[in-house]
């Protein structure tokens, strides 16, 4: 648990805020009639406190029942008004907030569209799943609960003492006075909850992580008799998480009360001040009453503002690693002055090739396809073969020597043009959820009903859809699950064929599957390769006796090249291969 | 017993500590609402004119009162809420034994996340509902009971009109946490779809490449997004009205305290304090109501998230001690037997009638294609999986009559893909040793058979290197190689070697080969292998096929009779030719 999904985050960051504004842009207009809702919202708060001044300085002593119903229409304005108001502001931010987490999760996937193979190699599915859905989550809470709400806390609270100083402003300040010790419990509160919360997050981290391993690992737990060990480990953890939490809720049992004692200190100071000033009749009773009902009021948003902390915190670390994947930079993407890709001679020039460095794959390896050519790549495991149709399709970028088609290097093309030359047929199948059609034409709705039908048809694939419940209309459930391993080759097959690309490459698959299955990938096979060159990494002895060539791949070399006949008479590394992987051994 | 009863069960525990919150709950709400009066007695002196000391007094009642009130709080939530941690403390404890008992066929029926979802998210759901909850209604019921009196002895009528909005609040709580919850769950299906569909997009990531398919794969996931948001547009509509309508329902009990009240002190009815006064305590009672439709919710997805702990909890561990072990419970030498074995996962038969007769000290291998059944018949031996009564034997008792840990304890392990935890090179090998004074020493000693004290030299913490998460910066060979060494530590009777050299090269593989025959010699020992050089010097080698064994006998008898193993004989020879050319 050492990822970046550990990082607890700081509680504000000024690059990483700025940046995060700038979602709110488009939306400017929204925005500032949220801002505009809230801050009418705050000053109608103001109103109640101020209303019952007038009612007891003015109507009771004057026992005037018109005056009394006048202010009680007015009151009833201003809850009208504010509910109107929170309405508003609570909406429209919230509506805001679900159009950014749109926009960003668009970005997101964007961006993991454009990013390399290598990319993905490094990064497991998990974790860029939680980049799309929790961790844009986390920052919903920051649009919609905090930037907005902290401008209404921040208001009411300028309000509320503008209001104070302008009803007696000796008052005012006796009132402000405890306000040194708000801002003091305030910093002691939010440093400390800081740290605690990072506490709490981290034994959780730990508990989970401690979980997860032992329940994918159970089976080593029991073999070893580690449970009570293991136990005492976990109960270990356990107790910290338990300990970190009861200390946060000192700071949320101490915070709390204290700033009510605050607002207490604040009130009692009015009416001890204030209520001689009643006797001496400096200031009137309502003002009194009014000015103990704002104090009550004052400490509120207060309270408020520090709870917006971890939803601060949580926001920006989330945030922190949604920019991160938004700026891994793009290693392969068309060149600007992108030449017109074409079908032509497909030639690897001194092509050497490592995933890890120091460990090449490929060395050296150069080879030619003409069009219409039919290729066989064989090799042991590890030969380097599948490399070969990684660097053809730009999976990866070669780092040594090139690949041209025509004479053109393919780093000079059009990325999209480029793979748009090749139909590839991959040993796993990978099948979407959607139809079976869906599954043959992918998104190209260029490929028409017709032209679907007829490539599941030429391929034999319609053998077993046409006993699948709704035909080509059946739905795909699991990536397939309910399709068998042959019937899902031949479903890649119609989608090679239904794509008609004039070039086909073809890594075969290595699992056995029935004779009768058997029997039409063969004949499905030659379907497809008809009229294109072909690239094929083979395992099938007749996929291999169908080509033009046979190149042989060993320890990342080329290391022969000729026809099964030719290769066989050499007795070499071929020969050997022959007799490992494609003769039909005696016995098995 | 019901679920209910069971969760009293882990409340019961901490009786003293809510006794003594209950305690603090009463004092913080008689307190609470003790303010307002004095704010009324001072308001109404102040109209009728009083003296500075007074003032003074009742200034200080309401610091004083704040002051006590605020440490009953302080301790209440520590006490409360420091218990709910308890219990939930005791819960995740609980789980982790049970999950710990259950057997290995139950993880592989439950999903990793399923389990660990249940661990987090429902015992926290869990433990919402006996904190925050319990904490919460008991205040909310005294406040309430309490609140109401006080303003029934301030005036009768005033306090049945301003109570009118009061139940509407608790209703739109529950009312709206009700659909509020719903619609959530709506998101949150949606939630999964588009992970659902980013999982496919991504682990697809070749053919959507190499079928230029991004922008159709945008528009895929579009779709998705946009009904997520959809629905989250429904959440909202009803979310934001939730504030709101509470403001709404104060505010109007407001107004009416402060219209008719006024009416009230004008008629001579009422003095200004007590409208005051009683301005504060429906202020007061707001809070309770709203708690009492939140705390509803709180229960209500507590009681489900019980439910599903209790499935687990309650689940009854499949592999267990015999009621009465055997008369083997002391030193096990190692002789195995297997008599008449046929195995079946569910519906599938995969081992057919196996018999056969392992003395102690020898070594049995055991070789056939992927699926052949090796694996499954290994781990019928430390009972991973329960083999049928009367069919495995180690020294002449039937496995399921050995005591587990005696059973285990004599047996060594190493599986195919051995699981490595994220801890140090060392705690990876000690993982089965007993804790002792010698441990490093029998660590490096064991590393040494296994051939890893080379590797770990390099390391730059050597012994201490943390591996990663499931020894992620091992490579595959070092991996095995480790797991041979946490076998070897434990100086098993059994050793059980499961594919266990696959990814560590031949000669290394001849080495770790040769060093372990010292340490079989007096042992029996399992070998499951692909390769020829691995078994051929074993006793006994069994060839398996559907299930079944096929040919058995030592190497050279195997070679001679021309069957199954003579061809993979051959092959690798092959191979072998191929690697050094």
């Amino acid at each position: 648990m050492t990822h970046d999904d550990e990082i607890v985050g700081k509680a504000y960051d000024a690059r990483l805020m700025r940046r995060l504004l700038t979602y709110l842009r488009p939306y400017r207009r929204q925005v500032g009639l949220a801002v505009a809702a809230i801050l009418a919202h705050s000053a109608l708060e103001l109103a109640p406190p101020y209303l019952t001044k007038i009612v007891i300085d003015q109507y009771i002593p004057a026992g005037d029942l018109s005056g009394l119903g006048t202010i009680a229409a007015l009151f009833l304005l201003t809850v009208l008004g504010a509910f109107a108001l929170e309405y508003l502001q609570t909406s429209t931010m919230q509506i805001i907030g679900q159009r950014i987490m749109f926009d960003l999760r668009m970005q997101i996937h964007a961006r993991l569209q454009q990013l390399d193979i290598r990319f993905y190699d490094r990064n497991p599915v998990g974790r860029l799943m939680t980049r799309v859905t929790s961790d844009v989550d986390a920052l919903n809470e920051l649009f919609t609960a905090g930037v907005v709400a902290v401008f209404g806390d921040a208001f009411t609270l300028v309000g509320i003492m503008a209001v104070l100083v302008w009803m007696d402003w000796r008052l005012a300040l006796v009132a402000f006075s405890v306000l040194p010790l708000v801002a003091w419990f305030t910093e002691w509160f939010r440093s400390n909850v800081r740290e605690s919360y990072r506490q709490v997050r981290m034994w959780l981290a730990r508990i989970n992580a401690f979980l997860q391993e032992r329940i994918t690992g159970m089976a080593t737990v029991h073999l070893f008799r580690r449970e009570e060990r293991d136990f005492a480990a976990f109960e270990q953890i356990n107790r910290h998480h338990r300990d970190a939490n009861i200390r946060s809720i000192l700071y949320y049992a101490v915070f709390y009360p204290a700033i009510e004692l605050v607002s207490a200190l604040a009130s009692a100071l009015i009416i001890w001040i204030g209520g001689g000033w009643v006797m001496d009749d400096r200031l009137t009773l309502g003002s009194l009453v009014a000015f103990l009902m704002y104090a009550q009021r004052f400490f509120r948003p207060i309270s408020d503002m520090s709870e917006k902390f971890n939803v601060l915190q949580g926001a920006m670390a989330s945030s922190e690693r949604i920019f991160t994947l938004i700026d891994t930079p793009v290693a392969i993407a068309s060149n600007a002055r992108a030449v017109r890709a074409t079908s032509g001679v497909i030639a690897f020039d001194h092509v050497t090739f490592a995933y890890v460095e120091g460990e090449p794959v490929l060395k050296d390896v150069s080879f030619r396809v003409m069009p219409g050519e039919r290729i066989a790549i064989v090799g042991a495991t590890g030969a380097g073969k599948t490399t070969i149709v990684n660097l053809l399709l730009r999976f990866y970028d070669v780092q040594e020597g090139r690949i041209t088609i025509d004479g053109t290097d393919i780093r000079e093309m059009d990325l999209a043009e480029l793979r748009s030359l090749f139909g590839l047929v991959l040993q796993d199948v990978h099948l979407f959820s959607g139809t079976v059609a869906g599954n043959v034409r992918l998104g190209n709705d260029a490929v028409t009903d017709e032209a679907v039908a007829a490539a599941v048809k030429a391929v034999h694939a319609d053998t077993f859809i046409d006993r699948l419940p709704n035909g080509l209309e059946t739905a795909v459930v699991e990536r397939g699950a309910t399709l068998s391993v042959g019937q899902k080759q031949l479903l890649s097959f119609a989608r090679a064929l239904a794509f008609n690309r004039p070039v086909l490459i073809l890594d075969e698959a290595t699992s056995s599957v029935d004779t009768g299955t058997e029997l039409l990938i063969r004949d499905a096979l030659k379907v497809i390769m008809a009229g294109r060159t072909t690239i094929a990494i083979a395992h099938r002895l007749s996929t291999i006796q169908g080509m033009d060539r046979i190149l042989v791949f060993h320890k990342g070399h080329l290391r022969e090249s000729g026809t099964h006949q030719a290769l066989l008479a050499e007795r070499g590394i071929y020969h050997r291969l022959y007799q490992l992987q494609f003769q039909p051994a005696a016995g098995t | 017993m019901s679920p209910a009863r069971r969760l009293l069960a882990y409340l019961l525990r901490y009786r003293r500590e809510f006794a003594l919150g209950f305690v603090c709950v009463v004092g913080t709400a008689i307190i609470g609402l003790a303010s307002p009066w004095v704010l009324k007695l001072a308001i109404d002196d102040l109209t009728e004119g009083v003296d500075a000391g007074k003032i003074r007094l009742y200034a200080g009642a309401v610091f004083g009162l704040a002051a006590a009130g605020g440490t009953l709080r302080y301790l209440m939530r520590r006490i409360i809420i420091g218990a709910s941690r308890g219990i939930e403390y005791d819960l995740r404890n609980d789980f982790f034994a049970h999950l710990q008992r259950l057997d290995l066929g139950y993880f592989q029926r439950h999903r990793t996340g399923d389990l660990m979802s249940r661990a987090t998210n429902d015992l926290s759901a869990v433990r919402m509902m006996i904190g925050p909850a319990i904490m919460y209604s008991a205040t909310t019921v005294l406040t309430f009971i309490i609140g109401i009196a006080l303003m029934f002895s301030i005036d009768t009528r005033l306090t049945l009109i301003s109570l009118i909005p009061l139940p509407l609040i608790s209703l739109s709580v529950w009312y709206f946490g009700t659909i509020i919850h719903r619609r959530f769950e709506r998101i949150q299906e949606q939630l999964s779809e588009i992970s659902a569909i980013v999982q496919e997009t991504l682990s697809g990531v070749r053919v959507v490449r190499a079928y230029g398919q991004e922008a159709s794969e945008t528009a895929r996931f579009r779709v998705a997004n946009d009904e997520y948001v959809r629905r989250n547009m429904g959440l909202i509509h009803v979310q934001a009205l939730f504030f709101p309508v509470m403001g709404l329902c104060m505010g109007i009990g407001a107004l009416l305290v402060l219209w008719l009240g006024s009416r009230a002190v004008i008629e001579g009815r009422l003095t200004v304090g007590e409208l005051v006064a009683f301005n504060s305590y429906l202020l007061m009672l707001a809070w309770p109501m709203i708690a009492f439709g939140w705390v509803t919710n709180l229960i209500q997805r507590g009681m489900a998230s019980w439910k599903r702990l209790l499935e687990v909890l309650d689940t009854p561990p499949a592999i267990l001690d015999a009621p009465h072990p055997g008369s083997a419970v002391g030193a096990i030498t190692g002789a195995i037997e297997f008599r008449h074995l046929t195995f079946a996962h569910g519906p599938h038969v995969v081992l057919h009638d196996i018999t056969a007769v392992l003395p102690a000290g020898t070594t049995t291998a055991i070789v056939g294609n992927t699926g052949s059944g090796k694996s499954t018949l290994l781990n019928l031996l430390p009972r991973l999986y329960d083999p049928p009564p009367g069919t495995v034997f180690v020294d002449g008792v039937d496995v399921r009559d050995i005591p587990l840990g005696v059973l285990r304890g004599a047996i060594g392990f190493v599986p195919q893909e051995p699981f490595l935890f994220g801890t140090s090179i060392e705690d990876n090998v000690a993982f089965g040793a007993p804790v002792g004074d010698d441990w490093r020493m029998r660590v490096e000693h064991a590393a040494g058979i296994a051939r890893l004290d080379k590797d770990v030299e390099a390391f730059p913490r050597s012994y201490d290197t943390v591996v990663g998460e499931r020894g992620i910066t091992l490579s595959g060979g070092q991996k095995q190689r480790t797991a041979i060494a946490r076998a070897v530590v434990t100086d098993p009777r059994i050793l059980i070697l499961d594919d266990a050299l696959s990814a560590v090269d031949t000669y290394t593989e001849e080495e770790i080969l040769g060093r372990l025959r010292d340490v079989m010699r007096e042992r029996t020992a399992l070998i499951v292998s692909h390769r020829v050089s691995t078994v051929r010097h074993a006793d006994l080698i069994l060839v398996l096929s559907g299930g079944r064994i096929v040919e058995r006998g030592t190497h050279d008898q195997l070679v001679t009779a021309g069957g199954v193993y003579a061809a993979m004989h051959r092959k690798q020879l092959l191979e072998e030719e191929l690697a050094a050319s």
